[in-house]
């Protein structure tokens, strides 16, 4: 077991150690033009370009820029945002984070729990009208852009229904912090939390139900109802159990890559100030430094959290554990 | 409980496949009885409905498109057109089963002792711990080295034949009258083969269960069972105590069968004689003898099929008795005439 | 059928983008035209009108006529939505077909040299993808949009400008090579240690030759029931690419930055932003739907992640 969480930590390593170098060359070695003029930002004066060139070293050779930055990022975080009168980027990003969290948690209760239940009940009326309807319905969900129905959201309980008792209640569009009233961060967030978690509910449900209709064939199911189980308890506790496993890996996945700036459409139609927000209005200025940190930042959160999806697949799966 | 009745008693069991075209008789007319502590071995190729049957009597046929009639009496009570909430009940505590592969009759993601306690408290009312201690005991009764610890081990850290004794262990855990065991050992090593039957075979006195072993292996017949019924293709070929159906078998596909199994003792033939073909598939059955296109006998009565005789201490789904060839004694290895 | 027949229908609508806009509209909807006006009914209407609240401050556009010229009403720059959105159909499939097939392309030669090849050349190419797919997909089109779409792309003599349609072709192809070609490592990793291809190799038929005859063929029904899902998804980025402007640039059109015109006029004309929205449902569902029956026909076993 040790030997197996060691492996992982240097695979999780060398992975990080590649994102770091891709998103360097991606942002900084794009072929064709010069990296000083984007770091500086839109119509900056010759003096901050020299500044920006030297800052960043851009005279010397690649992997010395590439040093350089990676300090920056991680190390002493004094990566600056020139487009913005020099903000730091780091703060401003950790700044945003809890908003992003917020949104992306919520979102996850909702998918998790609707997925589950719509694809259980689909499983266990496989091949009816019913597993035919909710998986039209799943497929419906994955088909829409979630910017658009963020759109249509808001245009229903901002505009035609607002002044209705339906959605009265729901406050303009943007972010109130839970610390100054849950019940207005509730009602800020259940919205956009619904709009995003679509596109997941659709996905999460098809994917579970096939999984669960392959483990129906399974020898251990028929042992389970062999031994006198009741059907509810054999699809749930046998064939839902079994099936969890792909489940929450897949979501680890998706949460990681939610939080680290997945939600950025949801975040941009709700004007929630999140990281995604935030990397969205870098984008109008084409504030290179903050876009750059926020895809580097995302992309450790997602390494990270599938290297912690392996660890809690060694507690779930007891075959894992083993090596097998 | 009246005497004279037998624990199960099963009636022209027919299982169809109602398809798009047209429908196939999986199992036909198939009757048998099994009393309590007796073990009545169910022998056929892979294919002639063997297990069908067995999940036909556990209730466990509930696919669409299966359509299963004729009569299961169990203790004189109807299972056929039983509900399934009233089949849960007689599952796992009345009839039990054991399956063939232990590897994945298991959920992998439970410890054994939990798949075991879950069963007894399934049909009892006790508290988890008691369920444990019973889970241990029945372990160590069959013959689980260290079952304390085994109880909190997953399926697949233990050995294929560690599993099957888990997996009789569980079926025995509510005490059921009768045992259906589907090829308990056709996935296990030789020598944990013979282990298994031994446990197999004390339990009609350590427990007083009926058992219902399938199998396609005679040998494991010749060694385990009281009565014998031969399926072929669904049907009923040949029935009767083992001994009589060993010495004088009377349909020629049990002939075949016995003569498949390596002697013990004597010269080794060169080569096993094997069957010639294949059998049919339920859908391309023949109207008459099914057996008729692999048999060496077979003539122009054989176009229609047989009906179940009584000869000797058997009863037999051949007209060769009647016509007054009946197959020679067979003269087992071993055995002196 | 019916979502094969939506998708002729769209793509049959797109293409007559400029017949509708020249001969049937009158418009050209690559004009800004806040000034105009047009008829209906022998009434001349001005294209930008006064608002509807009460004090009749500021001005919209002319909302749908459901008649030939303004049948979807006009965008904020009085631009006719219909014909822009036939135009944006245009090239919102035409980026997602290039995109899907040029991905497919070199997913598969990847896809099949890691696993047909294994060993080394395996491990660099699959740690390559892993790299790659750790970036949220969306955000990793955004970067690679961003940094392209100020000055274009220059790699030695060639020359990408940067509202060339291929750029966003070029981004979107590349970020699900990592999704696609994992797909294809994996069925050709089965393929390779099936006992047909085993039993050819025994033979000592070339690999070259196993590699055309034995793999590839078996690969093909993968890659057709991929491709569906595929375009689907290049839709759904592009039309995101562009509702943030970084996909197709202005004056030409997709739905996406149509979503984008009509976020402003959510409230006074909806049907702007719901047009094209509606489209993008529409030809997605369509081709998953699709998707859905050739993995179905083809039995491919159902794998799919995006994130939104």
């Amino acid at each position: 077991m040790l030997l197996v969480l060691l492996k992982r930590l240097g695979q999780t390593v060398f992975v990080l150690f590649g994102i770091s170098v891709m998103v360097f060359l991606v942002f900084l070695a794009t072929p064709g033009t010069d990296p000083t003029s984007r770091i500086a930002g839109k119509n900056a004066s010759p003096q901050t370009i020299e500044r920006v060139r030297h800052e960043y070293g851009f005279d010397r050779p690649l992997p010395v820029q590439y040093a350089t930055m990676m300090k920056k990022l991680f190390i002493t975080q004094d990566l600056a945002s020139y487009a913005n009168r020099g903000e730091l980027v780091v703060p401003e990003l950790a700044k945003a984070a809890p908003i992003t969290l917020s949104l992306a948690a919520g979102a996850a209760v909702i998918w998790v729990s609707v997925s589950i239940c719509m694809g259980t009940v689909a499983a266990a009326f496989r091949n009816t009208w019913i597993d035919r309807t909710l998986m039209m319905i799943g497929l419906v969900g994955l088909s829409i852009p979630v910017f658009w129905l963020g759109q249509v959201a808001n245009l229903i309980t901002q505009a035609r229904f607002h002044d209705t008792w339906l959605f009265s209640w729901v406050p303009g569009p943007g972010y109130i912090p839970f610390s100054e009233s849950p019940l207005g961060w509730f009602r800020a967030l259940v919205i956009p939390w619904c709009t995003l978690a679509v596109l997941f509910i659709g996905l999460y449900a098809r994917i579970l139900r096939a999984d669960l209709v392959s483990v129906m064939d399974e020898d251990f199911m028929r042992t389970a109802r062999a031994k006198g189980l009741s059907p509810l308890r054999v699809l749930l506790v046998h064939g839902l159990r079994t099936s969890m496993i792909s489940f929450i890996s897949m979501f680890g996945m998706d949460f990681a890559q939610l939080i680290g700036g997945g939600a950025l459409l949801t975040e941009v139609v709700f004007g929630l100030g999140g990281v995604g927000r935030l990397t969205y209005q870098a984008m109008g200025a084409l504030d290179l430094p903050l876009i750059m940190a926020s895809v580097m930042y995302s992309a450790v959160f997602v390494v990270l959290a599938n290297a912690l999806v392996d660890v809690i697949y060694l507690v779930l799966d007891p075959r894992v554990r083993d090596g097998r | 409980m009246d005497a004279d009745m037998p624990l199960l008693d099963v009636r022209d069991l027919r299982v169809t496949l109602t398809g798009s075209e047209k429908d196939i008789t999986l199992v036909d007319s198939v009757s048998f009885t099994a009393g309590a502590g007796e073990i009545l071995g169910l022998v056929g190729e892979s294919g002639s409905g063997k297990s069908v049957t067995a999940l036909a009597i556990m209730g466990l046929l509930d696919m669409p498109g299966l359509v299963v009639s004729g009569s299961v009496r169990f203790r004189g009570r109807e299972l056929v057109g039983l509900s399934q909430r009233a089949l849960r009940h007689v599952r796992g505590r009345e009839i039990a089963m054991i399956f063939q592969d232990p590897m994945t009759a298991f959920t992998p993601v439970y410890t054994i002792g939990w798949q075991i306690d879950e069963a007894i408290r399934a049909h009892e009312k006790i508290s988890r711990r008691d369920a444990r201690t019973r889970t241990v005991k029945l372990l160590n009764e069959m013959g689980v080295p260290d079952p304390e610890r085994t109880a909190n081990r997953y399926p697949h850290q233990l050995s294929g034949g560690l599993r099957q004794r888990a997996m009789i262990a569980m079926a025995l855990s509510c005490n059921p009258a009768l045992l259906i065991a589907d090829e308990p050992t056709t996935a296990l090593d030789v020598t944990v083969q013979a282990q298994i039957l031994d446990l197999l075979r004390g339990l009609r006195h350590d427990y007083g269960s009926g058992v219902l072993l399938i199998t396609h292996d005679m040998g494991v017949v010749a060694e385990t069972c009281d009565d014998v019924l031969v399926l072929y293709s669904g049907r009923m070929a040949e029935t009767g105590p083992a001994a009589a159906l060993f010495a004088r078998p009377a349909h020629p596909y049990t002939t075949a069968l016995l003569d498949s199994i390596p002697p013990l003792t004597g010269p080794r033939p060169a080569r096993l004689p094997s069957i010639a073909g294949v059998p049919p598939s339920p859908a391309a059955r023949p109207s008459g003898c099914a057996f008729a296109p692999r048999c060496h006998y077979a003539h122009a009565s054989c176009t229609t099929k047989p009906p179940l005789i009584v000869w000797e201490e058997q009863e037999v789904a051949c007209v060769l008795p009647t016509e007054g060839h009946a197959l020679p004694p067979r003269i087992t290895a071993g055995e002196t005439p | 059928m019916a979502s094969l027949a939506l998708l002729a229908c769209m793509a049959t609508a797109s293409l007559c983008a400029p017949f509708y806009a020249r001969d049937i509209a009158h418009t050209d909807p690559f004009r800004s035209n806040v000034a105009g006006s047009f008829t209906l009914d022998g009434q001349q209407i001005d294209i930008m009108q006064p608002d509807d609240n009460p004090l009749h401050l500021g001005l919209s556009p002319v909302g749908p006529t459901w008649r030939a010229p303004f049948f979807l009403g006009a965008d904020s720059q009085g631009r006719d939505v219909a014909a822009r959105l036939l135009y944006g159909g245009r090239n919102s499939l035409l980026i997602a077909f290039f995109a899907a097939a040029l991905c497919m392309i070199l997913s598969a030669t990847v896809g099949i040299f890691a696993g047909f090849f294994g060993g080394v050349l395996d491990m660099v190419l699959s740690r390559i993808m892993d790299i790659m797919w750790a970036v949220p997909v969306y955000l990793f089109a955004i970067s690679l949009s961003i940094v392209t779409i100020a000055q274009g792309l220059k790699i030695g003599p060639f020359t990408i400008a940067s509202d060339n349609l291929l750029l966003p072709i070029f981004i979107i192809a590349l970020v699900y090579i990592p999704y696609a070609a994992r797909v294809v490592r994996g069925r050709v990793m089965t393929l390779r240690n099936a006992e047909f291809v085993l039993a050819a190799r025994s033979l000592g038929v070339p690999r070259f030759r196993i590699l055309m005859v034995d793999i590839l063929p078996n690969v093909t029904g993968s890659l057709v029931a991929l491709a569906p899902l595929l375009t689907a998804l290049a839709l759904l980025t592009e039309s995101a690419l562009s509702f943030l402007s970084i996909g197709v640039q202005a004056p030409a059109a997709s739905w996406g930055t149509i979503i984008q015109d009509g976020e402003g006029l959510i409230y006074t004309r909806p049907m702007v932003a719901m047009a094209p929205g509606l489209a993008i449902v529409l030809v997605v569902l369509a081709l998953n739907v699709l998707g859905d029956t050739l993995r179905d026909a083809l039995d491919v076993r159902d794998s799919r992640r995006e994130n939104g």
